[in-house]
């Protein structure tokens, strides 16, 4: 029977492949889908408590189930924008990766 | 019935608005919108007059807080206002109606009898307010007005300085008024006059509070009545129009500062101390603008000078007489002739072609023979010469000062002799000898119109002062004690003025007295002038330094550098690479949390 920490930790392991790919990787697509890692390992956590936190009834809270709903739908909409963005970036730069990004300095 | 006043006040507010907007396109309509509205209340304010029972009072409430603070708009009408009210729009009407005269060529017709509408407007709301903010609210009219007017020509120079300098030197005896009517507020809670009177008990165990109050009042009749050391702007006032000087600068609006007085009586008689200073600030003006009127050369200044000084007698007569009525007495002769002499004046103005120096005229008695009888009149009345109005009402005020204050009464008596000689140095010079000059040679005699008011005037500055008729208008009283000498001393000065005016002046062409001091006013204005342009310059100095060095250097300069400096060493974070930005962005959220859990 696995426990909260082990939610907890696949969560936190899932957060920190898509931070490490956030600020490592060179290809923008990829980028953005380490973004999306990050907002599923926050999901996994809120659903985690949720069932792992019930109420007087014997009932998980389903306050955290909600807002992950909320949280996936928020995301979609997100990458519709954030693809939109980088098909229109590459159209002007014909390229993808970030180093050659560079012009938002002083 | 109790419209009546009401009426009295609006007509002239509405004819003032009809003039601003359609008066440009029609001469006439202005001039006679203007005298229509001063005739209508002169004809209600003597029928307002002949009516024995009081009338009711009409007010309303302007501002309404409850117990705390309620501002009425309301009038009063008694004897002081009925018998105020007769007096100025009687005055008004005739000034109107010359002015149809002298104003025949002038630019600006229609703005010149908007203005005096106006004016007539916010007089009459002074004489008929029943609390102190109606009357400061009116009081600060008078004073807009007057700018207005003076200012006419405002195309000179010096009319536009002399309109400033008389609205800001108005400004500080105001403020010291309205600090007076907030003192007074503070301790009693009311402003009306009728309750105030009742509440002076108030006071009997702090009468220092109660001095220090009635002397603030007392600012702003130093003020608008032109007393010392705020009289300068005064005699600078003679710039506006003549009819302008005569109505507002003789004969009705600076004695608004006595009908104050008048008004607040009750309250005054309890502050002695505050009597004494306004018996000393009197008397000395009295004095000292004689002195000034003296060497004057400018027809009207030296008019202007001997206005200050009977209002001088007047502020003097309110702090000796047991009763508001003896100055009032003068301030009600003074109207009539004063005013008369100068529209003499302005006759005389006229036929010179605005010539004003009095050594360029001359001769004038057999080119303008009217302007000369009635401008006689006048100086007798002014001069007090036995049985003219002036005799009366100054000799009462003199007999009175003598007794409370002996020694400023002896030196109003020395005023009344300096008062002789310079109206009738004024006289011979003007209408005696030979022509001084090309316009003296070629005047002639102003048109009807302008002599009518003259004639008008001139009657009652010769009857006036008559017991029989004085007992109509007031409740005046002789003192008990009066030196027998006094009023012999009085005739022998009179004749002296006259005298030595005569000996002196008949004949002359040039000032064969030479008093600088006198002529330089004292040097009160230069000594303004040197104070504003060293104290008032040097303190503008100090404060400019302290903007620049102080202000501009630590509240400005310093923290735009320093935002300018940590700005420059911060952008050496931006170094364009997005993923070190999001390194940034982690690190900051990181380090967050820790201090959020591990602090």
């Amino acid at each position: 029977m696995p426990t909260l920490a082990n939610y907890l930790i696949v969560s936190g392991l899932v957060f920190s492949i898509g931070l490490a790919g956030v600020l490592l990787r060179r290809n923008i697509l990829i980028i953005f889908m380490g973004l999306e890692l990050m907002l599923n390992a926050a999901n996994l956590s809120l659903v985690a408590f949720s069932r792992f936190h019930l109420g007087q009834d014997g009932c998980p809270r389903y306050n955290a189930q909600v807002l992950v709903f909320f949280i996936i739908t928020v995301a979609a909409a997100e990458v519709a924008v954030g693809l939109a963005i980088i098909v229109a970036l590459y159209r002007a730069r014909q390229t993808t990766r970030v180093e050659d990004l560079d012009t938002l300095k002083f | 019935m109790n419209t009546v006043p009401w009426i009295i006040l609006c007509a002239p507010l509405a004819a003032a608005a009809v003039i601003l907007f359609v008066g440009r396109h029609s001469k006439p309509l202005s001039a006679g919108l203007a005298i229509g509205s001063a005739a209508l209340g002169c004809v209600l304010s003597w029928w307002l007059f002949a009516q024995p029972d009081p009338v009711a009072p009409l007010k309303f409430y302007w501002m309404d807080f409850g117990e705390a603070l309620r501002i009425p708009i309301g009038v009063t009408v008694d004897h002081l206002s009925k018998v105020m009210m007769v007096v100025v729009t009687t005055v008004a009407t005739l000034v109107f109606t010359y002015s149809l005269g002298y104003m025949k060529d002038e630019e600006g017709y229609w703005r010149y009898f908007a203005g005096l509408a106006l004016f007539l407007f916010s007089m009459l709301g002074i004489v008929l307010a029943d609390n102190f903010v109606m009357m400061f609210i009116f009081w600060e009219l008078v004073g807009l007005s007057s700018y207005i007017l003076i200012g006419h020509y405002f195309k000179r120079d010096s009319a536009a300085d002399a309109a400033k300098q008389a609205f800001i030197v108005n400004r500080i005896g105001d403020f010291g008024f309205l600090l007076g009517i907030l003192f007074l507020w503070a301790a009693t809670g009311t402003l009306m006059f009728g309750e105030l009177v009742g509440r002076v008990g108030d006071f009997a165990e702090n009468p220092i509070y109660l001095t220090v109050a009635c002397v603030l009042l007392f600012c702003g009749t130093v003020g608008k009545s032109a007393q010392m050391p705020l009289h300068v702007w005064l005699p600078n006032s003679m710039e506006g129009p003549t009819p302008v000087s005569s109505l507002l600068h003789a004969a009705t609006m600076v004695a608004a500062g006595v009908y104050m007085l008048a008004r607040i009586f009750p309250i005054l008689k309890e502050a002695p101390h505050a009597l004494d200073v306004i018996a000393w600030v009197g008397g000395i003006t009295c004095f000292a603008a004689a002195l000034m009127a003296t060497q004057q050369d400018d027809i009207k200044r030296i008019l202007a000078y001997s206005t200050i000084s009977q209002l001088g007698y007047m502020v003097l007569g309110i702090a000796s007489a047991p009763t508001p009525d003896v100055s009032l007495f003068h301030l009600f002769t003074h109207a009539g002739f004063k005013c008369l002499l100068f529209l003499c004046a302005g006759s005389v103005i006229v036929g010179m072609h605005h010539e004003q120096n009095i050594w360029k005229m001359g001769a004038l008695k057999n080119k303008m023979p009217f302007t000369f009888v009635t401008m006689v009149a006048g100086s007798l009345a002014l001069s007090g010469c036995p049985f003219t109005s002036g005799y009366f009402s100054k000799d009462l005020i003199i007999a009175w000062a003598v007794e409370a204050h002996p020694f400023l009464g002896w030196l109003s008596v020395a005023t009344a002799g300096l008062t002789a000689f310079y109206t009738f140095r004024l006289l011979f010079v003007v209408f005696l000898g030979k022509p001084r000059g090309e316009h003296a040679k070629h005047a002639c005699e102003s048109p009807a119109v302008m002599l009518v008011p003259l004639a008008c005037l001139a009657i009652p500055s010769l009857i006036a002062g008559f017991p029989a008729i004085e007992k109509i208008f007031f409740h005046t009283a002789e003192p008990g004690r009066v030196p027998a000498f006094l009023h012999p001393v009085l005739l022998v000065l009179f004749a002296a003025g006259v005298g030595s005016a005569y000996l002196l002046y008949r004949g002359a062409d040039k000032d064969p007295v030479s008093i600088p001091f006198f002529a330089n006013r004292l040097y009160i204005d230069s000594g303004y002038a040197w104070a504003v342009k060293n104290i008032q310059d040097g303190g503008a100095l100090g404060l400019s330094w302290a903007d620049r060095w102080i202000v501009d250097l630590f509240v400005v300069q310093v923290p735009s550098k320093l935002a300018w400096a940590c700005g420059f060493v911060l952008r050496f974070l931006q170094i364009g690479n997005i993923q070190a930005y999001a390194f940034f962005f982690g690190a900051g959220a990181l380090g967050l949390l820790y201090l959020l859990i591990f602090r």
